[in-house]
């Protein structure tokens, strides 16, 4: 990319700080066109998944099997008027739109995709997915405040109630992993777990932790069976029921964004990110199944997307006293003791702290 | 000098959020104001390089703080006229706290601070020093009673605010999960095998 823009006619005359927004930006602009496409792809993928799962054929109209269903999507919601409701709070309702894709779209600066793209390699990393991915439930409450729908409100509290039970067990569970990596840095989770197949992932040694995390990730976006927020059949479409056109759309952006997103993120603290699992099998010698690359990241990526679609299409939404005990009395306990379980692990050096 | 107009561009933000706060009629403006003000000082501490500090201001605070907050506010009614009738009674009282408060900031800001020597600015550390693993170093080493001790605060107070909630109606339905859990359907659920209709 660099190089790209050091073949610019003049680019060696602009001063030093304007070359160094230049090289950012030029990172910026791909990843997150690279990320609409997926959220693009995402929902037609969940649509003909889901659709196969219930023995249908899912969209095949627009384009070779659908395949442009997507964008003719996107059309339809540009071209649809954005009905601002009467005594809404005209700025906020406009604003919490963009409160949910902002942090949806920024924490994907610390994702590193291979061993050496990641845009911003900072040492706090996970903490700063954390920071980020707690911000969102902004969007979510504000827009059901200042819709002024009892609808919309109720499936904005019962969204910030959830956010903030599962965000705990989330936490915890990330505890687990900066405590078997030793580093907040994303990158380094990810090589602590290299040096071996996939038992060396951490996957194994922090089973119920990988467990609770991809399950309150899914709490945290949203998704069936915790979309409680949403409820079609109780409370119409929660928090985004006053919603339409391009603003309803960039909700729904910011929610495949985010599920992308927790994927990853389980993807790179669980399952080695880049990692190979196939490395040093000599049976494959130097093909780039045993070579570590984006094309694990993205296939471990693409393996719990899947599981997000599977479950919406398997589970029955949860009833919403039952959300909080899990939240509350299951996965904040279990993460605890297998905290305390670890502890003692890296004290006897069993398992992967053996040295 | 860009580090020069962050840091004004951030102060004027923070100091504009922060009176919003206390001027705008709409509670859960206010909020937002507090939230904006909590961001915007995070930006000032990552100027400071204080890294750590300020992602984690973010996410206690604006994450999940302000969140309860938020939730509190949205659902009061507050009638601003009764609020407000008392105002004029009670305003020479509120003139006479204030004053106080600014004579006791201006004590410690003007009079006591001449005596300090001013501090001169730390030197910059390489990016290579991780801010967490500093912190954490001395936290658990130099401090390790003081952060102990804020820890057992804190758990007493959750537990006296849990302890709080905990009162027993009586005839309160409650449901029984490990029962709900154990549930088969040879207990709900009969079958019965009768012959198809014949008309």
């Amino acid at each position: 990319m660099e190089a790209l823009l050091n073949a610019l006619p003049g680019w060696e005359l602009l001063p030093d700080t304007v070359q160094t927004v230049g090289v950012i930006v030029a990172q910026i602009v791909p990843i997150l066109i690279a990320l609409t496409l997926c959220v693009a792809y995402l929902t037609y993928a969940e649509r003909k998944v889901i659709g196969y799962i219930q023995n249908r054929i899912g969209p095949n109209r627009v384009g070779y099997k659908g395949l442009l269903q997507p964008f003719a999507d996107v059309l339809k919601l540009m071209l649809k008027e954005v009905v601002i409701p009467t005594n809404s709070n005209r700025f906020l309702f406009v604003i919490a739109p963009l409160l949910a894709i902002i942090p949806a779209f920024a924490t994907w600066a610390v994702i590193p995709f291979t061993e050496n793209f990641v845009l911003a390699d900072i040492n706090a990393g996970l903490l700063y997915v954390l920071a980020l991915t707690s911000v969102g439930v902004y969007g979510v409450i504000l827009a059901g405040w200042a819709s002024n729908s009892k609808y919309a409100f109720l499936g904005a509290m019962r969204s910030a109630a959830q956010i903030v039970a599962y965000e705990i067990a989330m936490g915890f569970a990330l505890v687990g992993v900066l405590m078997a990596a030793g580093s907040l840095n994303l990158s380094d989770i990810v090589r602590a777990q290299a040096g071996g197949t996939l038992m060396s992932w951490f996957w194994l040694p922090l089973l119920p932790l990988f467990v609770v995390y991809f399950i309150s990730g899914i709490a945290e976006t949203n998704r069936a069976p915790f979309d409680v927020a949403e409820g079609e059949s109780e409370i119409v479409a929660g928090f985004h029921v006053e919603y339409s056109g391009m603003a309803f759309a960039v909700f729904f952006l910011a929610e495949y964004a985010n599920m992308i997103l927790i994927a990853a993120l389980t993807a790179l603290f669980f399952l080695g990110g880049w990692l190979s699992p196939f490395a040093g099998l000599p049976v494959l010698g130097d093909t780039f199944l045993a070579e570590s690359g984006f094309f694990w990241f993205a296939l471990k990526t693409a393996l719990f997307l899947f599981c997000f679609l599977w479950f919406r299409a398997t589970f029955p939404r949860y009833r919403y006293d039952q959300i909080m005990r899990l939240g509350w009395k299951v996965f904040i306990p279990v993460t605890i003791i297998w905290i305390f379980v670890l502890g003692g692990m890296v004290y006897l050096e069993i398992g992967p702290w053996a040295r | 000098m860009i580090g020069h107009v962050l840091f004004f561009a951030l102060a004027a933000v923070l100091l504009s959020a922060a009176v919003g706060v206390i001027t705008s009629r709409n509670p859960v403006y206010s909020a937002m104001f507090l939230v904006l003000a909590f961001f915007v000082s995070a930006g000032l501490w990552l100027l400071l390089e204080a890294e750590f500090l300020a992602i984690v201001l973010v996410l206690v605070y604006v994450g999940a703080v302000m969140v309860l907050f938020l939730f509190v506010v949205m659902m009061l009614d507050i009638n601003l006229a009764r609020l407000r009738e008392g105002f004029s009674r009670y305003a020479p009282l509120g003139a006479v706290v204030s004053l106080v408060i600014v004579a006791l900031l201006a004590n410690v800001f003007w009079f006591r601070a001449q005596d300090t020597p001013l501090m001169m600015t730390p030197e910059l550390r390489s990016a290579e020093v991780s801010n967490t693993r500093e912190l954490g170093s001395v936290l658990y080493t130099e401090h390790v009673y003081a952060f102990e001790l804020a820890a057992v605060i804190l758990l007493v107070a959750i537990v006296a605010a849990i302890t709080l909630t905990m009162r027993r109606r009586p005839g309160l339905k409650v449901q029984d999960v490990a029962r709900q859990v154990a549930v088969r359907r040879e207990d709900r659920v009969r079958l019965v095998k009768m012959d198809a209709d014949k008309e």
